[in-house]
């Protein structure tokens, strides 16, 4: 039987509060950002955000914060154990009397794919073993973003970044696949893990919804369609974030207890649509195109989903 | 009552947290720490303590940790050595600027490479700019009493700084000593329950902390108040060491000074190898040198004052670091020679490293240290930095060399 949404059928089910107000520093069309603003509609605002060093640092710049909740800036490297300290410091003055019940957070850990895949990899999987109570929503924008558009190992094969420029010797740009962040922590077996894309927000908070019920590690790992990392027109983000998703580039699904479910099929149009919107890709289709780095993308793509299909209803 | 009994540094270090009465302790085993977080593990265990337990996957991950349970407004003592400090470099600095009162216990160890697991105060001093107030202990009465002194100084509304108490590996970590343990009676006394106004994460208050500033100006601001706050736990320390001194008959100054009257050269010296140098002193005294020591205990923030009020007008002041800038010499020789810079009566000032990696400093070493003191003092002009380093263990380590170079 097909996946279905439980709590959230219809876009106006949406919470219309929002709970991560505009007009911060974040760029313009900011696909993470959207994410999140999603997610936290139905986090709601009993909520502790635990940022690790990355674009959304950038989000409570003295003396402002976006959110309606609270907000703690750790390093690049230990978010998920600062999310610890405040977990189990609420846990302990609650059973001590120290602190209500009622003015127990949710904790949530707020990390780039620098800090998720690569830097926070240790902390977060010691999180996951300790079965740590929390959220963790990474804003995958494939690259070092903050810092000018750096190759990341969340960065696709194919895709120019500052310090993989497509060249002479590297035609392709990045020549490395992308991390397999989903299945690395699927291995740790948390209850609750998701992907989510910022152009598809029905599923994006159904997911969150459904994590709720749910002790333990909770990980969401989102489209981050960038429109200044990847060369694109703000206003396309949606655009850009719709092809991720049904070109098949990138798979909505779920993992319950590691249990796959893949959330969205889509129908795969050729990933070259998704690749030709962004600047990112540019050097695959000009002065030549390429079509053996083309070709690899469709075939990773296509296997990806030919595996997947084994488990498709 | 309180009660006398023998224990290790390590487990002073516990009984002190343990006295404290606190919430959480983040721990990663490191050599020679681990014995305080096996002790406290137990207590947490069998509900001695009652506090929540959790083994990090690294001092990284510890510190953070230790940090956000801290800015929740839990109480929180943790503890490492060595790497693990460094390891945790970047997050010492990160919690200070949350002004979290938490007590780190460091136990010293000598820095890689050569990677090793004696004592000296390369890791400890390496922190002395992250924010942390720092205490320096002798004896393992001391490690536990400068724990909760340490807890009354970090949280004390002026100062609102993360600590660190230092013991030295080996020599203090594994060694025993009587020490006088007070009942948690007395302690409580002296320590209220931590309930800080100004941290605590919660639904009702929502507040965000470490957030990033843009501009020099106000990034200056915060660190001009981490400055001004450090400078107020000297005062503090003063209030803090007197009410001690009432509860429990100990009285812990900012610098303590062995033998100085009519001392006319002062030895300056840290930690546990301290206690070897007041037998130095009395061994010098006894020969009819005029000498004494000045053991620096606060560390940060720097008591300038006080140590400049013990060593002006001396003849002549040696610093024995047990720590090396390679290509600069001592750390602490520094820091005594600036405090020294505006005193009318300056001595002459002599550097010398010693005990690096727990070496030890032999009674002959301590009368030649105490013989050219004298010499430079007679001279006017000090001298150094002079590497402690004896003939027999020059013949060791050609004997090392030797094995070395077999076939």
């Amino acid at each position: 039987m097909a996946w279905q949404r439980e709590t959230y059928k219809k876009i106006k089910q949406i919470p219309a509060e929002e709970y991560v107000l505009p007009g911060t520093a974040l760029c313009a069309g900011c696909g993470g950002l959207e994410a999140l603003r999603l997610a936290a509609k139905v986090l709601g605002e009993k909520v502790v955000y635990v940022n690790a060093a990355g674009c959304f640092t950038l989000l409570a710049v003295y003396p402002f914060t976006p959110f309606k909740g609270s907000w703690l800036y750790t390093t690049m490297g230990s978010a998920p154990a600062g999310a610890q300290g405040i977990r189990d410091a609420l846990d302990v003055l609650i059973a001590k009397h120290r602190l209500s019940k009622e003015e127990d957070l949710k904790v949530v850990v707020l990390a780039g794919d620098g800090s998720s895949y690569d830097m926070a990899l240790s902390a977060t999987s010691a999180a996951i073993y300790r079965n740590l109570d929390f959220y963790y929503f990474c804003y995958d924008n494939e690259a070092y973003g903050n810092t000018g558009v750096q190759l990341s190992s969340a960065t696709p094969y194919g895709a120019q970044t500052s310090t993989t420029p497509c060249s002479l010797h590297h035609p392709s740009g990045a020549v490395r696949e992308k991390k397999d962040l989903f299945a690395i922590w699927r291995a740790h077996k948390p209850p609750y893990m998701a992907t989510v894309s910022p152009r598809h927000p029905l599923d994006l908070v159904e997911k969150f919804a459904r994590a709720a019920r749910f002790a333990g590690p909770k990980l969401f790992l989102a489209l981050s369609a960038c429109p200044t990392g990847w060369g694109f027109d703000p206003a396309q983000t949606t655009e850009v974030a719709r092809l991720a998703v049904e070109t098949g580039f990138w798979p909505l699904k779920e993992a319950i207890h590691g249990e796959v479910t893949h959330t969205y099929v889509p129908k795969r149009r050729p990933v070259e649509e998704y690749l030709r919107l962004q600047a990112r890709f540019r050097h695959l289709f000009e002065p030549t195109r390429q079509e053996e780095v083309i070709r690899h993308i469709q075939d990773r793509v296509t296997a990806y989903w030919e595996q997947a299909s084994a488990a498709l209803p | 009552m309180a009660t006398h009994e023998m224990m290790t540094g390590n487990l002073a270090a516990a009984w002190g947290a343990r006295l404290a009465d606190v919430d959480y302790v983040p721990v990663f085993p490191i050599t020679p720490q681990t014995e305080i977080v096996e002790a406290l593990a137990g207590w947490c265990d069998n509900g001695d303590l009652a506090a929540r337990f959790v083994t990090l996957d690294s001092e990284h991950s510890m510190m953070t940790a230790a940090g956000a349970a801290a800015a929740t407004g839990a109480r929180v003592f943790t503890a490492t050595s060595s790497q693990g400090l460094l390891y945790a470099f970047e997050v010492l600095y990160t919690i200070a600027g949350w002004r979290v009162p938490l007590v780190l216990v460091n136990v010293s160890r000598a820095l890689a490479s050569p990677i090793t697991l004696e004592p000296d105060h390369n890791d400890v001093l390496a922190a002395r700019d992250s924010g942390f107030l720092q205490i320096h202990a002798e004896t393992c009465q001391e490690v536990l009493d400068s724990i909760l002194m340490a807890y009354r100084i970090a949280e004390d509304p002026r100062v609102c700084l993360p600590a660190m108490v230092n013991l030295d590996g080996f020599y203090l970590s594994f060694t025993r000593e009587p020490v006088m343990r007070p009942n948690p009676e007395e302690v409580r006394a002296f320590l209220p329950p931590y309930r800080p106004p100004h941290l605590g994460l919660k639904a009702s208050a929502p507040q965000a902390l470490g957030v990033a500033v843009l501009g020099g100006a106000t990034y200056s601001y915060f660190r001009h108040q981490m400055h001004l706050a450090s400078v107020n736990a000297l005062t503090v320390h003063q209030e803090v060491a007197a009410d001690f001194a009432r509860l429990f008959g100990r009285r812990y100054d900012l610098v303590e000074g062995y033998r100085l009257e009519g001392a006319e050269d002062v030895l300056v010296m840290s930690n546990a190898f301290a206690s070897k140098g007041k037998a130095a002193v009395d061994a010098a005294r006894a020969r009819g040198r005029r000498v004494g020591l000045l053991r620096l205990r606060v560390i940060r923030p720097w008591p300038a004052d006080a140590i400049a009020a013990a060593l002006q007008g001396r003849r002549a002041v040696a610093v024995l670091d047990q720590n090396l800038a390679p290509g600069l010499g001592g750390i602490l020789f520094q820091e005594v020679a600036a405090s020294l810079c505006h005193a009318p009566a300056r001595p002459a000032l002599c550097s010398y490293i010693g005990g690096l990696g727990g070496k030890n400093i032999s009674e002959a070493e301590f009368e030649t240290i105490f013989e050219q003191t004298a010499e430079a003092g007679v001279r006017g002009q000090g001298i150094g930095p002079v590497l402690l380093y004896t003939e027999e263990e020059r013949r060791e380590m050609e004997q090392l060399w030797t094995t070395a170079n077999k076939n």
